[in-house]
This record gives structure tokens, C-alpha cells and sequence, in this order.
């Protein structure tokens, strides 16, 4: 085996002074790239100065990014083990740390979290607490111990610890699933951002953003991955750092809002102080409540409502052609009642959404900054409401972190490390990285509410900024306006604001020059691609590794474990492509579910196999089945997409204390640690190997490990 | 003997680190977002539960990992020492 001797020679060669020269050239290498990018990005808006058409500085961001990782991957193809599954584990902590940063750093992170924080105000921080806090969880508990333990995988953690292929199987089969919903999502999103930025079709845009991903992960694997989402990162940080600067500079006169923008905070809740108290406004919500309560009263007058209204809306056509009414009226009447439900089960449904979404347009102004706000009228309901969303926020919390800290493309990462202190080192500077966007979107969802709720709500419709046209025009689903109460001016509860507008048209809003727009959507699709790089090697090394290797075929060459690796990768892109073109609706808010399903199944297994010696395996297998039951039991009997898959009525499937399905980590993790915890202690102690083997997790990296490890490469 | 000694203070205070850590991250998770409405007095001009939810809280998570990545790589050199003058003598 020639090429593992060189990764063993590297590795020795890789003592502290190669180590040290590595990372210098590492520095030196990425120091070029990001004063490259930062002029290639100014040598465009002089571009843009001189005339250079908008679509073709979409057309260069997109090619100029995806064949720079493209460019990596080939640069860093490999067919050696150690190299395609853990980068040959020499990764300093710094670069790793960014690594882990793009891995992280998802569509969601890029495009969604400041989209839910202007939605959401106050409750949206649950997921910029969660989704960092998670860190301090993969810090103590997790990342050293599996750095210590030097292997591939995460299943190959969990079979080693707990013996047995079955614990290893099951924590595949957790592993593959929420890595599969997760990336299905970017996909989607990458879809989104190239059809965006080059206008092309959405169906092409995701299988050019594939090829960009297989590109780099096919012919080199975590190598190339690791390589490239470095350079991922850097350009997504700069993405979202210019333009909040940018806008921080318009609104607080500083390039850090971050630090100033309290005032801005002020001001926002002085407008919606003024504005709860506009009477249009409390007209217009007026209306929309009168709306609910017309379709709650139809609710209840099912089946002899459905008929009536079918009746009435077949009279009013009748009545429009008889009375020789304009084309345009005669036509809207007949789209109603072609759009009108076409039995009385169907209209329950449609009516119960009109309801919810009538109802929340026609409650009060949410206040920004205020925790579990509640816009009912009575005091005791208003605090019923406050509890419940109390209680949701401390859950997704809970469900964020855990999940964090057993996502398998994160802890993966660990590996890549040269030895446990810079994987330690590794797990800060990927915070360090991850909390530059993160405390830059609570300030971005501030600046841009201020900016609506000041230079567009309040004005007439003729005379709104161009870029509400242009959005509305793009996708209902991104902005809707509708004139309510007819009166030619644009009141608040009219607009309807999708998440995903809030970053993506925010150099619109604010009036930046074009490349900014570009500049965005590159960066967006940076946080995709790499997140999505990231998610496809983890399932197609679970599928090699531990399926094929570890229990089919134990004796397979390294060069058959490697090209197995690579069509196995080819095969699930194709298959999750395959999927996000059904365009599954309700995917990107299945993301939020793939957390709570890697919580209840990996989190207690992982943290209990270092820090509680008599975790066995039937414990295990337990406390697994058990995490991933409940959570997957609560989730399809409680989340709407699937009741109305599955045929529930929501009447009868409550969520329990009135937590959401998204959170149901909650229930599922302690009941997971529970199960463990009895079952081990039910069944026979671990064996003397066991033992050992948690012993030599917990103290640190011994010279003498050297020897070990290596020989545990093989 | 002494190295079996030696190796189990190491993890016992491994152990005290992680817990006190955890307690930390608790504290400013948990504690303070459920009294979220309670704490909302006026901070550098912020209201104080939304400053530590948007920033605050974000930056002790990052020192915890700083100091956790710190003290324990002295730990470690410290044992690795020891260990090698135990098998020089």
C-alpha cells in the first residue's frame, strides 16, 4: 500500500516544524485569495460604472465562483484513504475552524436567519442562540473525545464503543436520514439562487450547482471539501459583512452596526408605537380579522355552508353574464368558483388556513424587540400564549444545541484535525467565524424593518420604490401587497413579507449598486454549495465505510473503498436532485426537523460513550431506537405537512404541553438518555476492551498514541 | 501507580471544567431567556434580554470554547510532562 505509507511518512513528517511551515503557506495561500476576491468584486462595480450589462455580472459571479471550486477539487484530487475521508488529518486548527464555518453556515444560515428574525423579532433569536450555543456542547463533550479516537466516521465511533454491527447500522441509518432531508434543502436552495442570479431555470440552476459540488467532492473528497470550503467561507463572510457595513453605514453612520444600531432599535419600536396606533392600519386589521371570523363561521356551518357557497358562487356568475357585465368581473367570478373546494373535507382545510392566515394578518403589531409577545386582547390568554411561547423557545434551544452537537458533517470535521488540541482550537475558530454572520443578522433584520416600515409602508401605491414591483412580480411568495380598504395608501398589515426577500433583495432596498446583489447571491450560494459538500461526502462515507467496508465487505483494497466511495456520492447527488425537482414544498422548513431527529438519535449515545464507562450495547441500541421512535412518532402525527399525508385530524393529534413538532428533540433526547440508562443497566456491564478503549479517550494525546493511531488507520 | 493517579485527577478535573462550563452555558441559555420578559431593562441603551440573546450570550459561548481549548492544553502538557519524567527515572 504505497499510498498509506506516504500518508503515514506526511503524517510523521507533519511534527511540529512542518506543521508550523504548512500553515504559513496555508496563510499566505488564502491571505492572495481574499485580496484576489475583494479586487475581482471592485473590478466589477467599476465594471458596472462603465455599462456592463446586470446579467452578465450575474453570469461571472456564478462561473467565476463555481470554477474556482471546481479549480480546487482538481487540484486536490485523491485516491487515498486517509486523504479522501479525513483530508489526511492536517488541517490546522485555524483553517479547519473556517472549514467547519462553511460546513455550518447553510442557506438557512445565509439567506433564512435574518428573514426570521424580521418575521419573528424577539422568538427568531431562538435559532441564533441554538444554532451557536450548540458549539460550547460540541466543545466540551464531543469534538476532543472522537478527534481522540481517530477514526473515519461517526458510526465508526458508535460500533467501536458499543461493539456490534446492529448499534452501528441503526446510528447509520439516523446518520444518512438527517443528512438527506438537510441536503435536499440546499440543493433547493441552490436552485433558487442560481435561477436568481442567471435567470435560468430553476431545474437547471440545481443541476449546475450539482456539478459544482460533485466536481470538488467527487475527485477528492474531504481533501478537496476542505480546501475548497475555506475558500467558501471567506467569500460568504465577505458577502455578508460589505453590504451589512454598507447599510449599517446609511442607518447608524458606523461600519459596525453590530455595536450601534441600539438606536436604530429605538427609533423602529417609536414607528411601531406610531404605527399600532394609525387608524388605517387599525382598519385594515380590522378586516382581516372580520375575514377570519367569516371563515371559522363557515367552518361551522359545515357540510349546509359548503353547499351555499357553492350555490352562490355559481348564482353570481349566472348573474354577471345575464346583466352583460364586463369581461374582466365575469371572468374573476368564474376563477372562484373553479378554485372553489370541491368537497366539504376540502373546504375545512382550505378554510382552516384562510382562518390562520386571516387571523395573524388582522392581530396587532408585533413589537421587535419584545420576548413571547402576544396580541390578545384577554389577560389571561395573552398570559397563556406568552408561557406557551416560552416554553417553544426554551425547547428549540434545546433541540438547536443538541442537534448542533450531533450533526454528523460538524463532528466529521473533528477528524480532519492533526491532534485533539486543535481540534479544541478548531471548534473556537469555527464559532469565532459562524458569530461574524451571526451578530450581523439581528442588526440586517433591524435596518431593513426600520427602512419598510419607514420609506415604504405609509406611502401611496403609486409612488413605492421599485424594487416592491420587481419582488412581487418575481414569486407571491417573496412579497404580497393587497389594497384592502382601498384607500391608495400602503398600511403595514397589507404587505406580506416572505424570509427569504429580507437578505436576498436587501441591496435593492437599500439601494446598493448591482454587484452587491451579486455579490450576495454568490455568497449564498458559497453557504449552499458547502454545506451541501459537506452533507453528500457524510452520506456516501456512511454508505461506504460502514455499510460496504465495515459489514459487506471487510476486505476491500483501499482503492476499491475509495471508488465505491465516489459512485455511491454520484448516486445520492442524483437521487437528492432527483427529489428537490419534485419541489417537496414544505422541505426547507424540514430542515428545522433534521435537527431535533440527530439530537434524540446520536446526542445521547456520543456523549454517553465517553462519559459514562457502564453505557453498553444494548443501552445504546435502546437509546437510539428509542430517540429516533419518539421523535419520528411525534413529528408525523404532529406536523401538518404529514397529517394530511397520513390522514389525521389535527383535533386529535394535540402536540403535547403545545410544543411544536420542530422541537420535539425535546421530549425525545431525555427519553433517549432514559432508556440508555436503563437498558445498560438492566443487561451485562461492557467488556474489558471497552474499558480500555474509554480510558484512552479521556486522557490526552501521549506521544506513544502516535504509533497507535496510525496502526488504527489501517 | 502514580501515573494511574495522575491519569485519574486528570479526568476528574476534566470532568469539573466541563461541568462548570456547562453550568455557565446553562445560566445564559436557559435561565435568562426563560426570565426574558423579567430582564428587560434598559443596557448601553439595548434592551438588556435582547442584547444578551443577540450578542451577549453569542460571545460567552465563544469564551467558553476559548477557555476550554486553553486550559486544558496547558493540562495536557502539564500531564504529558510529568509522564516523560516518570519514564526517565
Amino acid at each position: 500500500m504505497p499510498d498509506s505509507n506516504f500518508a503515514a511518512q506526511t503524517a510523521r513528517a507533519n511534527s511540529l516544524g512542518g506543521e508550523r511551515s504548512f500553515f504559513r503557506l496555508l496563510c499566505r495561500y488564502y491571505g492572495t485569495f481574499t485580496l484576489g476576491f475583494l479586487g475581482f468584486v471592485m473590478l466589477l462595480g467599476l465594471g458596472e460604472r462603465i455599462g456592463l450589462p446586470r446579467l452578465l455580472i450575474g453570469y461571472t459571479f456564478l462561473f467565476a465562483t463555481i470554477g474556482l471550486y471546481a479549480g480546487i477539487g482538481i487540484m486536490s484530487r485523491t485516491t487515498d484513504v486517509s486523504e479522501y475521508y479525513v483530508a489526511g488529518r492536517r488541517v490546522p486548527a485555524f483553517f479547519n475552524g473556517l472549514a467547519t464555518g462553511a460546513d455550518w453556515m447553510s442557506a438557512a444560515s445565509f439567506i433564512g436567519l435574518a428573514g426570521s428574525l424580521y418575521l419573528l423579532g424577539y422568538d427568531g433569536l431562538a435559532f441564533v442562540l441554538g444554532w451557536t450555543g450548540g458549539y460550547c456542547l460540541v466543545a466540551l463533550l464531543i469534538a476532543p473525545y472522537l478527534r481522540k479516537f481517530g477514526q473515519f466516521t461517526i458510526p465508526d465511533f458508535i460500533g467501536a464503543r458499543y461493539g456490534g454491527d446492529f448499534a452501528r447500522a441503526i446510528a447509520m441509518v439516523a446518520v444518512i436520514t438527517c443528512s438527506f432531508v438537510y441536503v435536499v434543502a440546499q440543493i433547493y436552495g441552490v436552485g433558487l439562487i442560481t435561477t436568481h442570479l442567471t435567470n435560468v431555470d430553476f431545474s437547471y440552476g440545481v443541476f449546475l450547482g450539482l456539478a459544482g459540488i460533485l466536481v470538488c467532492s467527487f475527485l477528492g473528497g474531504m481533501r478537496a471539501i476542505t480546501w475548497t470550503q475555506v475558500a467558501q467561507c471567506i467569500i460568504l463572510l465577505v458577502a455578508y459583512l460589505i453590504p451589512v457595513a454598507w447599510v449599517g453605514l446609511k442607518y447608524t453612520n458606523s461600519p459596525l452596526p453590530q455595536f450601534a444600531y441600539s438606536s436604530v432599535l429605538e427609533r423602529l419600536s417609536a414607528r411601531e408605537q406610531q404605527l399600532a396606533q394609525d387608524p388605517q392600519e387599525r382598519a385594515v386589521r380590522q378586516i382581516y380579522q372580520q375575514r377570519a371570523a367569516d371563515a371559522n363561521a363557515r367552518i361551522a356551518g359545515l357540510p349546509a355552508s359548503w353547499q351555499k357557497g357553492q350555490i352562490e358562487a355559481r348564482k353570481k356568475v349566472e348573474d354577471l353574464k345575464s346583466h352583460r357585465a364586463s369581461i374582466l368581473e365575469v371572468r374573476a367570478a368564474e376563477r372562484v368558483l373553479a378554485g372553489y373546494p370541491a368537497s366539504p373535507e376540502e373546504a375545512r382545510r382550505v378554510w382552516q388556513q384562510e382562518a390562520v392566515e386571516f387571523g395573524e394578518r388582522g392581530a396587532p403589531l408585533m413589537p421587535h424587540a419584545e420576548p413571547f409577545w402576544s396580541g390578545e386582547a384577554d389577560p389571561h390568554k395573552a398570559e397563556h400564549a406568552r408561557n406557551v411561547k416560552r416554553w417553544n423557545f426554551l425547547a428549540l434551544i434545546f433541540c438547536l444545541m443538541a442537534g448542533t452537537a450531533a450533526l454528523p458533517h460538524i463532528l466529521m470535521r473533528s477528524y480532519t484535525t492533526p491532534n485533539v488540541d486543535q481540534a479544541r482550537r478548531s471548534i473556537f475558530w469555527a464559532l469565532f467565524f459562524i458569530l461574524l454572520l451571526y451578530l450581523s443578522a439581528p442588526p440586517l433584520a433591524a435596518l431593513v424593518k426600520y427602512h419598510v416600515y419607514t420609506a415604504v409602508v405609509g406611502k401611496h401605491f403609486s409612488e413605492l420604490p421599485e424594487w416592491v414591483a420587481s419582488w412581487s412580480r418575481i414569486d407571491p411568495s417573496f412579497l404580497r401587497l393587497e389594497d384592502v380598504n382601498h384607500d391608495g395608501v400602503l398600511q403595514l398589515a397589507e404587505m406580506q413579507v416572505g424570509s427569504d426577500i429580507v437578505v436576498l433583495a436587501m441591496p435593492e432596498i437599500a439601494g446598493l449598486p448591482y454587484v452587491v446583489t451579486g455579490l450576495v447571491a454568490a455568497g449564498g450560494l458559497a453557504a449552499a454549495l458547502s454545506t451541501a459538500d459537506g452533507l453528500l461526502l457524510t452520506i456516501a462515507n456512511a454508505l461506504s465505510h460502514d455499510l460496504y467496508f465495515r459489514m459487506v465487505n471487510k476486505r476491500a483494497s483501499p482503492a476499491r473503498r475509495v471508488t465505491m466511495a465516489k459512485i455511491l456520492l454520484l448516486l445520492v447527488a442524483l437521487i437528492a436532485a432527483f427529489v428537490t425537482l419534485m419541489r417537496p414544498g414544505n422541505i426547507v422548513s424540514l430542515v428545522g426537523l433534521a435537527f431535533s431527529l440527530a439530537a434524540a438519535s446520536l446526542f445521547p449515545v456520543l456523549v454517553m460513550g465517553v462519559f459514562w464507562r457502564r453505557a453498553n450495547r444494548w443501552g445504546a441500541i435502546a437509546g437510539m431506537l428509542t430517540g429516533f421512535g419518539v421523535c419520528a412518532y411525534y413529528i408525523a402525527t404532529r406536523y401538518p405537512f404529514f397529517q394530511t399525508t397520513l390522514g389525521l385530524d389535527p383535533g386529535d393529534w394535540q402536540p403535547w404541553f403545545g410544543i411544536e413538532p420542530i422541537s420535539s428533540g425535546v421530549f425525545a433526547v431525555p427519553l433517549g438518555f432514559a432508556a440508555l440508562i436503563v437498558v445498560s443497566l438492566l443487561t451485562q456491564p461492557p467488556a474489558a476492551e471497552t474499558d480500555a478503549l474509554v480510558d484512552f479517550l479521556r486522557l490526552p494525546d501521549l506521544p506513544s498514541d502516535g504509533r497507535r493511531s496510525t496502526t488504527r488507520n489501517r | 501507580m502514580v501515573g494511574d493517579l495522575r491519569q485519574r485527577r486528570y479526568w476528574i478535573q476534566t470532568r469539573h471544567l466541563t461541568v462548570a462550563l456547562l453550568l455557565l452555558w446553562f445560566v445564559i441559555s436557559f435561565v435568562l431567556s426563560y426570565f426574558a420578559r423579567s430582564l428587560n431593562f434598559s443596557f448601553f441603551g439595548w434592551p438588556f434580554s435582547y442584547y444578551m440573546a443577540s450578542q451577549g450570550s453569542l460571545l460567552i459561548y465563544l469564551l467558553i470554547a476559548f477557555v476550554y481549548a486553553r486550559w486544558q492544553r496547558a493540562r495536557d502538557i502539564a500531564f504529558r510532562n510529568a509522564e516523560a519524567n516518570d519514564n526517565q527515572h
